[in-house]
């Protein structure tokens, strides 16, 4: 199987072991990425909060690119990444008019043909049966719990993913690869996502709440599937327990980690070691 | 030379503010045919029809136009002012000036203008009408009443006292509905059981009541007066004739786990089973999914048990004909469907309020069943998950309603209540617990109802929050609620035992085939449409066919109780005539013309067009062709439309007519 | 360009209708940050449909906004609260009314767009000295200026850091994309773009 793949900034920066976690997984399942020629920022928060339209004419140049090489569907593994190129294509898809401006804006023609779909639904796509034939290790002893944040699933008419209150659609991957996801309740809370430098005390403050509640609910470790996710639960834990005096010592690993492991794969050729926080 | 009279109405203001009267009166004059030009300030008044009487007389008129307001106001009005005068009142016709003109054209020359050609269209059609004589149909007075709730049984009890027979049907086992689920009723606290039990003996022991249970209505042919409708009873599995009611089945039956219905869920029944004791009919029914005789083969033990030999494993669904002259349907209502967005229809979402995923987050129809001495804790209010008595409790309004992402727009109008009396009855349970309700905005209209909300604010201590739940979930066996207090303007989090959602009242399930059955509009929601919202209350579009409680709208108690009487009154003022008379003014085919391609009789909405079969003297079939039930049209012309050969006419408004009044446009 | 300061210029920024709202709240019950906020995200859209537009921008609470969704997602009214504060953010950006004490959100989104601006894709040494310079200029904060110091090395040391960044191979197109788009503030449907350009 072949597919599109939009890495985003992220992954193509300090969240690259995101981007060897994926590769690595991926290509373990016969899914050959094809990246995006010349592919140009999303414009993240800050072009939606600042200008509307550079919010849709970033992700339509993508979208554009995408459709010019022949590309059906686009693999965004950042759900910012993702969640802005399906808003954008939602946005041309109803105004014509705006399509055309939009075209003329981004020097190519965008009609929004193109499909986008986050990292789970490439692995719902090889069939979470197929994993589990391929997979050489039981996922024993991993006790995660998923953590979807904000944009996997919202807003739900945009990204039309899972259900927007009470997503399942990793547990039932890990579930079936030997881990025992546990049931909790801050699977879609927001961690903060791009406010990590900005507005730091928000983001330690949402942090500290998502992994206190992981742990009262039992999870040894979390999964995620977006690299702001990782950064803020990851990367800032200390600064987490820093400021609460609290002591999480929670590894946080990305969904491909975990899949990767299971197929078999080294972690460190999943970027594991990368992680701020690891299991000792 | 005709002698037509033309009457403008003023409508005080309403016409005379956009139409110059005077102006339109005086052209009218000049049409041809009139005789004579009048206007009043009100032609409806006592005044005004004595001026039409009046007229007709003197001046020997053989047609009449009123312009004035729409037909369907006050048509009736004028065509007995005619009849008055001696004119057939088919020689009557309106022309619109107010809905159609003066209430929608600002420029006055131009709503002058056409309220004149309005008119003159009007006096081009009254040239050729024909006296028309009303159509009589007999009647057969007895009733059928389908649904057996609150309404449904006052409206059979009602119809039954004053010596009219009724077929009341009901799908489930037993009458009583939801108000038979109750604990206590608003505004009186006083208890449901106890006012309803006593009316559904009635409806059992009552004569002229023939209770059909388990049983739903399958087919409804004819017409108004004259109706033939097929009840299906399902399989009950009991000979109820036989059946003592004595107990001794569901006390032996194994299969005891499926969920009680009439506890909704919360606790579980046997597989022959009497929904609740005050059942009425008071003998069990087989559920015929759980039963282990009738999915496996085996089992049987209720049978051995049984001394009366009441037990008929072998029962069939039977069907069973009755004909009544006046239908009433009362089916009542169900509650929105709150779980997880996606696994039932369009309406159901909430996943983010937990209902189905946390034990304690509940409807407020179970919350009833906490509270009833009936239900599943013999009225000790104990929460599902543990069973230990709620300390803090969250009653959330607007569940569903009012919610146009994920539920309906409407208010579902009793939910208000609902919870103010439901903090009530909590605090007089619990007296040292909490009770939170967070609501948009208190609806509480109705006698005595505000005073109830403030006392259970003021008295029994409720809080009161302004605002919606965003979310709630569970940690530690609690509920945390998180929500708003919009007036405080302060984001609040309670921590709750238990959470009770005043989820929106819905039509019961199945509604839409049964008004497609009886030829009754429904809305978006599956409300059943009455004829007007205010005049006509509780009829329907479908002569004949009457609606009263939730089918309708959402609905408390006392307005329920209140309709169904109203519908039974209107059945009984059909039944008063010994026959019934109808609006001439439908379709006739002209069987000479047609060529029975029967194109009318594939078309008719109303199923109003049969294959006559025309005959020679030796009795040989000559050709078959259309002919109109004049009981059954309800002269929409669709067949004057399809009909190729133009054998297809309406009385009234025939097609000469309207070519008339296009024709003098010109 | 200037534009009137009015209710229309949210609604066709945000696309979705104030005066729907009926105040229930939901917006502010469920967003995970609203104790940060001096104004209620219910409370915002009611000043707009009172037509108070500037207090609206000048909330510290638009600020504070994470942008997660929850509120559009669970609005009864389907009204798009987070691209109503999306509206309000680029309006009091270009009326120059945001809250100061915001000032460093706001700096860091310029700084954000500035550098995919210049180079097509974010080159985030590049954004963090930036951002770092230009909010220490600002504030003269010295804790702020080294907060996080000690997480560079730690990057670099997991190989999370590149010094040079993949630039996209045509970078002046990326700024040609974000003239168009600044001609109109990001504004109109259909009637901007190359024809806006040429116009003016």
């Amino acid at each position: 199987m072949e597919i599109g793949y939009y890495p985003g900034c992220a992954l193509h920066g300090s969240s690259n072991d995101y981007e060897m976690s994926v590769r690595a997984c991926l290509s373990t399942l016969g899914v050959h990425l094809r990246e995006l020629d010349d592919w140009i920022c999303c414009g993240a928060t800050a072009a939606h909060s600042l200008n509307r339209k550079l919010a849709v004419a970033l992700p339509a140049r993508n979208l554009g690119l995408a459709e010019r090489d022949g590309m059906d569907e686009l693999l965004a593994p950042c759900p910012m990444c993702s969640a802005q190129l399906m808003k954008a294509r939602c946005v041309l898809a109803e105004d014509q008019a705006f399509r055309s401006e939009i075209s003329e804006i981004v020097e190519l023609k965008v009609r929004g043909t193109t499909r986008v779909c986050n990292l789970i639904q490439i692995f719902q796509r090889v069939g979470y049966e197929s994993i589990q034939k391929i997979a050489v290790q039981r996922l024993e002893g991993f006790r995660p719990a998923c953590y979807y944040g904000c944009l996997l699933t919202r807003p739900p008419g945009v990204v039309q993913f899972d259900d927007c209150e009470h997503p399942s659609s990793m547990e039932t991957l890990l579930k079936g690869l030997g881990a025992g996801p546990v049931e909790w309740n801050y699977k879609t809370e927001c961690c903060g996502a791009g406010m990590t430098m900005s507005n730091e005390s928000t983001v330690l403050e949402l942090g500290h709440r998502i992994l206190s509640n992981a742990a009262a609910h039992g999870a040894n470790c979390m999964v995620v599937a977006c690299p702001m996710c990782h950064v803020n639960l990851d990367m800032k834990q200390s600064a987490i327990n820093q400021r609460y005096s609290a002591a999480h010592d929670m590894v946080v690993y990305y969904l491909s980690d975990l899949v990767g492991l299971a197929l078999g794969i080294s972690p460190d050729a999943l970027g594991i070691p990368r992680h701020f926080v690891v299991r000792k | 030379m005709p002698r037509i009279g033309v009457f403008t109405c003023w409508c005080g203001e309403n016409i005379a503010r956009n139409v110059d009267v005077q102006s339109v009166s005086e052209q009218a004059a000049q049409l041809p045919g009139v005789r004579c030009s009048q206007t009043c300030k009100y032609m409806c008044s006592d005044p005004g029809q004595k001026l039409i009487r009046d007229t007709i007389a003197a001046e020997q008129l053989d047609g009449v136009v009123i312009a004035s307001c729409s037909p369907h106001m006050h048509l009736k009005t004028f065509r007995k002012a005619a009849a008055q005068a001696g004119l057939n009142p088919y020689l009557i016709e309106m022309a619109n000036i107010r809905e159609h003109c003066s209430w929608v054209h600002p420029d006055k020359a131009r709503a002058t203008a056409k309220a004149v050609d309005l008119i003159r269209m009007a006096a081009a059609k009254v040239r050729h009408n024909r006296a028309l004589e009303p159509i009589k149909v007999p009647v057969t007075r007895k009733a059928l009443v389908v649904g057996g709730g609150v309404a449904g049984i006052q409206a059979a009890l009602d119809l039954a006292d004053a010596g009219i027979p009724v077929a009341l049907v009901e799908r489930e086992p037993s009458i009583g509905g939801k108000m038979a689920g109750l604990s206590e009723t608003f505004p009186t606290l006083d208890c449901s059981q106890c006012i309803l039990t006593p009316r559904m003996v009635e409806v059992a022991q009552h004569p002229n009541i023939t209770l059909y249970t388990c049983s739903e209505v399958e087919q409804v042919e004819g017409y108004v007066g004259n109706f033939q409708v097929t009840i299906r009873k399902r399989a009950r599995y009991i000979d109820i004739d036989k059946c003592t009611g004595c107990g001794q089945c569901w006390n032996v039956c194994p299969s005891k786990k499926t969920p009680s219905e009439f506890d909704y869920g919360m606790g579980n029944r046997t597989a022959i089973y009497v929904p609740f004791p005050q059942a009425v009919p008071a003998r069990p029914v087989i559920d015929r999914d759980a039963c282990l005789r009738l999915t496996k083969g085996r089992c049987g033990l209720c049978a051995k048990k049984c001394q009366a030999g009441a037990i008929r494993f072998e029962d069939q669904d039977e069907l069973v004909r009755e004909d009544v002259g006046a239908v009433i349907v009362a089916t009542g209502y169900q509650l929105y469907e709150i779980g997880r967005r996606g696994e039932q229809d369009r309406l159901s979402g909430y996943g983010e309020y937990g209902y189905g995923q946390y034990p304690d987050v509940i409807s407020s129809l179970q919350f009833e069943r906490l509270l009833s001495a009936s239900g599943p804790t013999g009225g000790e209010l104990r929460r599902p998950s543990d069973g230990t008595i709620p300390k803090t409790v969250v009653f959330i309004s607007c569940v569903g309603s009012r919610d146009n992402a994920k539920g309906m727009s409407y208010c579902s109008k009793i939910c208000c209540m609902v919870n103010a009396k439901h903090t009530m009855l909590y605090k007089h349970k619990v007296h040292d617990g909490q009770a939170h309700v967070f609501y948009m905005d208190i609806r509480a209209g109705g006698k005595n109802y505000d005073e109830f909300v403030r006392r259970a604010i003021e008295q029994d201590g409720a809080h009161y929050h302004r605002g919606r739940v965003s979310k709630i979930t569970q940690e530690d066996g609690r509920l945390i609620v998180r929500g708003v207090d919009t007036l405080a303007g302060e984001p609040l989090t309670i921590v709750a035992d238990l959470v009770v959602l005043a989820s929106a009242m819905r039509p019961a399930a199945g509604v839409e085939e049964l008004a497609q059955k009886v030829n009754v509009g429904y809305d978006e929601f599956g409300f059943l449409c009455e004829s007007h919202p205010k005049l006509r209350p509780v009829e329907t579009n479908a002569a004949g066919v009457f609606v009263c409680g939730a089918c309708h709208g959402p609905k408390d108690i006392p307005e329920s109780v209140a309709q169904a009487s109203a519908a039974a009154g209107k059945v009984l003022l059909m039944f008063s005539r010994d026959q019934l008379h109808r609006e001439p003014e439908i379709a006739h085919i002209q069987e000479s013309h047609c060529a029975g391609c029967f194109a009318c009789r594939r078309g008719c909405p109303y199923h109003a067009i049969d294959a006559a079969e025309i005959r020679d003297r030796q009795g040989l079939l000559v050709r078959r062709v259309a002919r109109v039930n004049p009981g059954l049209c309800m002269g929409c012309g669709t067949c004057v439309a399809l009909c190729p050969s133009k054998s297809a006419d309406l009385e009234g408004f025939s097609e000469q007519q309207v070519y008339a009044m296009v024709e003098c446009l010109r | 360009m200037t534009h009137n300061l009015d209710l229309n210029s949210v609604e066709e920024l945000a696309h979705t209708r104030v005066h729907d709202c009926y105040q229930c709240g939901k917006c502010s019950a469920g967003c995970p940050v609203v104790e940060r906020m001096d104004i209620l995200p219910n409370q915002l859209l009611r000043l707009l449909q009172l037509g108070r537009l500037e207090k609206a921008m000048a909330a510290g609470a638009i600020w504070e906004c994470v942008s997660c969704m929850t509120c559009t997602t669970r609005c009864p009214k389907s009204v798009d609260c987070a691209g109503i504060l999306d509206a309000l953010r680029q309006l009091s950006i270009e009326h120059d009314v945001a809250s100061p004490a915001q000032r460093r959100t706001i700096l860091f989104q310029q700084t954000f767009l500035d550098n995919i601006r210049r180079n097509g894709r974010l080159a985030e040494l590049d954004l963090v000295r930036k951002f770092k310079t230009q909010g220490f200029l600002d504030d003269l904060s010295v804790p702020q200026l080294f907060k996080d110091a000690l997480l560079g090395p730690q990057m670099l040391r997991r190989g999370k850091l590149h010094l040079r960044s993949r630039r996209v191979k045509d970078r002046k197109l990326v700024g040609r994309i974000f003239a168009r788009c600044m001609a109109d503030n990001g504004r109109g449907n259909g009637h901007g773009g190359i024809q806006g350009e040429l116009e003016a």
